[in-house]
């Protein structure tokens, strides 16, 4: 195989349980975002964009959806002849084998993947962040550091340091400590989850830290902090524009509605780094003669005939005649009847909301983003309350699927 | 419909689409905000299962050719087989006078003959429609044709003052004659410009053409073969629209505003395909007031829209207006500037304040590239 410079490891493997019935079904990065991508659409776009061509994506959990969408990733222009994406799920071998048991872990069970490459330095990158960033820069910069391992850094509000892997530097940006969720932070900068290493010492890394059982086999808890102890040159590359982890539906609500802003801090429309995605290859959007829309993204082969305001469409969505949808996510090929209220919502795939329903009613002492799962179908004029989430598990306790999705599924 | 080849034709360049088709070809004019007017044929052949297809295109092909590309679009990018595109051939024998579309066809004989496939289906480019073309298939068989053709009934409202190929059924929809003519239409059964048939049969049609020195294969080959073809005729009940002047354009854009016209064209059989841009979704800030008007993704809306068609990365300022009118890929419309009963092209930036009005019945058209 021929020589890369750079290649890429994704790690896509994770649940993202606080993301409840959205990943029911699928991994973290595979969730929908922005009223047409998936969230790994963001590092992959990064990778092509940045010309890294060669993508390992490690998955592991509900990997069905993600494997499908990402295929050979001519979609991010990723399908080159001695490059491109190689989606990378455990394996068994001659000795057994055995699940990813963290994410040094699951680089270390493909170190033959990387060697094929021989590459100088190895870019690990998570799939759970929106973000748009120029890896080959922080690339410059480890070189022009000579570091030995370089970690892009966010600057976070100082309440919040709490909740993130803060780095505390020098005045040249050399990381002299890391502290996984301090109390009282040093610092305010965060990992960003996005590291550039030299494979050779990153490999010699994971072989002693596979050795090491009581590891978690983590890069923030264990390789990181071990290279730190043993007096590596680890550097923070301060990154400075919008990055966000949607961990939490809270997060994936807001991140959605960072989106509709006038001029919102992350541009999906700038020329130069588009975002790639698998295009649904829908008709133009139809918006009705007493049709309202205003401070939202709507995707194509939606037909709106109501109103909607701070909202996010996907793909093939229908708005019933005298419909309101405000602050919600409504993803692909919902349909919503007439004179239907939804607000503050995230309403998954395929979901049938009929006539006069109300979903996301404030009052009760309720808050919340409220959730409906996929294939959810609120029968005519339904109230959910404010702060539920509805998937094809309870949907009975909320009279939801009249027609019994549930049995559908048992019955196949 | 693995064993039949799908040619379109798109050497007819219609001058009266004037400015959209003095940079492209009739078949590379965008329509419908994301699409250009070939990939209503074209989705149509792959979408009916039809895996060898060729492109017979005039001189000015550039923009065609980056449409279509390599075909991948409509799953046409394989090892044996897919899209091949025939371009004219310039032999010195025949410079002078006008070639007819025989010329055309017998300069690619060599890639009829080298196709596996046993039937045709040839169609012209410029005709807006989502059709299954295994009904044509069935119908052939079902009626031992020698030739199908399909036409569509038009009612009054859509005589135009343009030729239309009518056809003249008997009770067994077979077709007795056929006229291409202005005014003097034989029946409501204007025919979409298809015709299937088997390969072979084809290139006895082309070769007794040209050997006879006829030019035209509607009138000579067809219409003179009329007694000695069974041509039956195919109804398409679902909408259909030809594109060949400003005011079909026009026309028949607009005709998408209406939801069942734009369920029928988009949704009825199978997705059309087009060119992929990956663009983000259309996007509405708090001014935007847009009603009943189709918009493509990348779109940024802050100013007012009705009635009107917008192409992919189209930027209406807040305080500017739309109405009434179509406008192409990137175009922008700046403060206080008003469209109206327009077609802006590609690329045109009307500043602030500028008004370009034109009349209902005849769209003002604003060529490519123009800043108002």
């Amino acid at each position: 195989m021929k020589k890369h410079e750079v290649i890429a490891m994704l790690l896509a493997g994770g649940q993202g349980s606080r993301l409840g019935i959205l990943t029911r079904k699928l991994a973290k990065p595979a969730v929908p975002f922005g009223g047409k991508y998936r969230i790994i659409d963001f590092p992959l776009s990064n990778c092509a964009n940045s010309g890294i061509y060669t993508v390992g994506v490690l998955t592991q959990y509900q990997p069905l959806i993600l494997n499908s969408y990402i295929g050979i990733g001519s979609h991010w222009d990723l399908d080159k002849k001695n490059a491109g994406v190689t989606v990378l799920p455990p394996y068994v071998r001659h000795d057994g084998g055995h699940w990813y048991l963290g994410t040094a872990n699951a680089v270390y069970q493909n170190i033959e993947f990387v060697d094929q490459y021989d590459p100088e330095y190895i870019l690990v990158l998570s799939g759970d962040h929106i973000y748009k960033m120029d890896y080959s820069k922080m690339v410059d910069f480890h070189k022009e550091k000579e570091a030995d391992v370089t970690i892009a850094v966010i600057e976070v509000p100082w309440e919040e340091t709490h909740r993130f892997g803060i780095m505390n530097t020098e005045k040249d940006n050399r990381i002299v400590e890391f502290e996984e969720k301090p109390l009282e932070a040093k610092n305010n900068l965060a990992s960003m989850g996005v590291y550039v290493f030299d494979w050779q010492k990153l490999r010699n890394a994971l072989i002693e830290d596979d050795l090491d059982s009581g590891s978690d086999h983590d890069f923030g808890k264990n390789v990181i902090p071990k290279m730190l102890d043993e007096g590596r040159k680890v550097f923070a590359y301060p990154f400075k524009h919008y990055w966000k982890d949607v961990g939490t539906i809270e997060s994936l609500w807001q991140a959605n509605m960072d989106l509709i802003d006038d001029s919102p801090e992350l541009d999906l429309y700038e020329r130069d780094w588009k975002i790639y995605s698998v295009n649904p290859n829908q008709p133009v959007q139809y918006i009705g003669a007493e049709a309202s829309v205003k401070k939202s993204l709507v995707n194509e082969g939606c037909q709106v005939y109501g109103s909607v305001e701070r909202s996010i469409l996907f793909p093939g969505v229908v708005v019933g005649k005298g419909s309101i949808i405000r602050d919600s996510v409504i993803m692909s090929d919902v349909t919503i009847g007439e004179n239907v209220v939804i607000e503050r919502s995230i309403i998954g795939e395929e979901c049938t909301v009929e006539d006069r329903c109300r979903i996301g009613q404030p009052g009760k002492g309720q808050e919340g983003i409220t959730v409906l799962g996929e294939n959810v179908v609120a029968s005519k004029e339904k109230s959910i309350p404010a702060g539920v989430e509805i998937n094809i598990d309870n949907c009975h306790e909320f009279g939801c699927c009249p027609n019994g999705i549930h049995n559908r599924e048992v019955g196949e | 419909m693995k064993n039949v080849v799908g040619i379109i034709n798109d050497t007819d360049i219609k001058q009266k689409l004037k400015d959209l088709t003095r940079a492209r070809s009739t078949a590379a004019v965008p329509f419908g905000g994301r699409y250009r007017i070939i990939d209503f044929v074209l989705s149509n052949m792959a979408n009916s299962g039809i895996k060898n297809i060729g492109i017979l295109t005039q001189s000015n092909n550039r923009s065609l050719l980056d449409h279509v590309d390599s075909g991948k679009e409509w799953d046409l990018l394989s090892k044996r087989d897919g899209l091949f595109i025939l371009p004219p051939i310039f032999r010195y024998d025949q410079f002078t006078g006008n070639l007819g579309d025989v010329d055309h066809y017998y300069n690619h004989m060599d890639y009829l003959n080298r196709s596996r496939q046993e039937y045709i289906l040839i169609s012209n480019s410029n005709i807006i429609y989502n059709m299954d073309y295994r009904e044509i298939e069935t119908f052939y068989h079902k009626k031992r044709a020698d030739v199908v053709m399909v036409y569509k009934n038009v009612s009054e409202t859509y005589k135009t003052n343009h030729r239309v190929l009518s056809l003249l059924l008997d009770n067994n929809e077979r077709v007795r004659d056929m006229a291409d003519a202005r005014d003097k239409a034989l029946s409501p059964a204007a025919a979409l410009e298809i015709a299937f048939m088997k390969k072979n049969l084809f290139m006895q049609l082309i070769d007794d053409c040209i050997a006879r020195g006829y030019r035209d294969f509607t009138k000579d080959g067809l219409i003179k073969n009329l007694d000695r073809c069974k041509i039956f005729a195919y109804e398409h009940k679902g909408h259909a629209a030809k594109i060949d002047s400003i005011k079909t354009y026009f026309r028949h854009s607009m005709d998408l505003l209406k939801p069942e016209v734009w369920k029928d064209v988009f949704l009825s059989h199978g997705n059309i395909s087009t060119k992929v841009k990956d663009e983000p979704p259309a996007k509405y800030q708090e001014s935007a007031q847009v009603s009943n008007s189709l918009m493509a993704n990348g779109c940024h809306i802050a100013g007012t829209v009705e009635n009107s068609l917008l192409s992919r990365g189209v930027v209406i300022h807040a305080g500017a207006v739309v109405r009434n009118s179509i406008v192409m890929q990137k175009g922008q419309i700046h403060e206080g500037a008003v469209v109206e009963n327009a077609i802006l092209d590609k690329d045109v930036v009307i500043t602030s304040g500028k008004q370009i009005i034109g009349d209902a019945e005849y769209p003002m058209v604003v060529e490519k590239q123009a800043v108002i």
